[in-house]
């Protein structure tokens, strides 16, 4: 489990139009080029060799899972802005304002008085 | 020596400046009782008049992240930008410059360090909507200096609730006795119960409504002690995953000191309590 590896991914992704545009448009190849070339990156001169994503967390990623992601203990501000950025505005047109943050919520009602999984990394 | 002259402690919304300045057509019903009540608490900072503000916020991993991440930070420059691509986007925030006072944020970490707050600094710090939303509350001009102070609520483990306090009571100390004949005052902003990103996030009322009821109650009457006793970092989370943004006001009634707030008003929103704090200095105190 690379906790922190897929709260980078979020925190990279979120911050950039670009990257977000992208990791809308077309997940499953933006998160291989992200593997790639932008999650290793530690500044303009330096790559990580020691960080990777496992197979799960790849899959959740490209699936926009944002219920597994919850369940990986993904940070749970990273992980709902995101995907406000990537789905709020359609949802808002079609059930208006706050339609996306409820489904959120709704998916995740299993979780609805339990300890929910550690966000700590 | 300088004065201080108010203590505001505060939650931050960031979709205040949002939901009051769209067409009157399409704001939800609170947003004039919002607006009124916000005004009305901005007067209790400009009454002080105050030359320099010392801010208490969090950064949302929008400068800082998990890979360098102080547990308090004192931001020291001559200027601040703020506001981040991601929160134009998700809140309307606009992008604002503040004013540094880098001779008081020298003096206060200075301070802070002597009294064993081994504070992490920054000289180059992007500040965000936990320091710009009270700019766009109380103190709308942004035509005072800021001396800006982060805690992490944020990236467990956390410190305790108690060293948030305490911190408090340091600032304090150190504005007390900055050699300055300015006023200076003093806000901060976090939550009461919150959820972001979990199964109770934007329900009609916070996850916790119980907690908050008690936690103004409580905050009004100053008693750090039944704050201290009741709320840990696991109570906080029963009443909400972001409920951590509470130790910002645990905070606050540190500099403050354990006093009854002389201004308290609240306003149930949808997904959370608002909830404004203002303490003057007693005569007597400090």
């Amino acid at each position: 489990m690379s906790k922190y590896y897929v709260n980078k991914f979020l925190f990279t992704v979120d911050r950039d139009p670009e990257y977000l545009r992208r990791y809308a448009e077309d997940p499953k190849t933006f998160v291989a080029t992200w593997e790639q070339s932008i999650g290793p990156r530690l500044n303009d001169a330096e790559m990580t060799t020691v960080t990777a994503l496992t197979d799960e967390e790849r899959t959740a990623l490209v699936n926009h899972d944002y219920v597994a992601l919850f369940e990986m203990g993904a940070h749970f501000f990273l992980n709902l802005t995101i995907f406000i950025g990537i789905y709020d505005e359609a949802y808002m047109a079609k059930s208006g304002p706050l339609a996306f943050q409820r489904e959120f919520a709704a998916n995740l009602q299993h979780w609805v008085g339990k300890d929910f999984p550690s966000v700590q990394t | 020596m300088a004065q201080l002259v108010a203590t505001l402690a505060s939650t931050h919304h960031p979709f205040y400046l949002k939901a009051t300045t769209m067409p009157p057509e399409q704001q939800m019903p609170e947003a004039p009782e919002w607006k009124r009540k916000i005004e009305a608490y901005r007067e209790t900072l400009a009454k002080t008049k105050p030359d320099i503000l010392v801010m208490i916020g969090s950064d949302h991993f929008h400068q800082i992240f998990l890979d360098n991440c102080p547990q308090f930070l004192i931001g020291k420059a001559p200027r601040y930008d703020a506001t981040f691509y991601n929160e134009e986007r998700e809140f309307g925030l606009p992008t604002y410059v503040l004013e540094g006072d880098e001779a008081m944020s020298t003096f206060m970490h200075q301070h802070l360090m002597d009294q064993d707050f081994d504070m992490a600094f920054s000289n180059e710090l992007k500040i965000d909507h936990s320091i710009i939303c009270p700019i766009i509350t109380v103190r709308p001009d942004n035509d005072l200096p800021v001396v800006p102070i982060y805690t992490n609520i944020f990236a467990p483990p956390l410190p305790s609730p108690k060293r948030f306090y305490d911190l408090g009571r340091a600032i304090r100390k150190a504005i007390d006795e900055y050699p300055s004949d300015k006023r200076v005052a003093c806000i901060g902003t976090g939550h009461l119960s919150l959820e972001l990103g979990g199964p109770r996030q934007f329900m009609e009322t916070g996850p916790d409504p119980a907690f908050d009821n008690w936690a103004i109650d409580t905050l009004r009457a100053g008693d750090i002690d039944a704050l201290l006793n009741s709320v840990t970092h696991e109570s906080m989370a029963k009443s909400g995953n972001a409920t951590h943004g509470f130790l910002n006001f645990i905070l606050m009634l540190g500099v403050a000191g354990p006093e009854v707030a002389d201004y308290v008003d609240n306003l149930d929103l949808f997904h959370t309590m608002e909830a404004y704090f203002t303490w003057y200095p007693k005569e007597d105190a400090a």
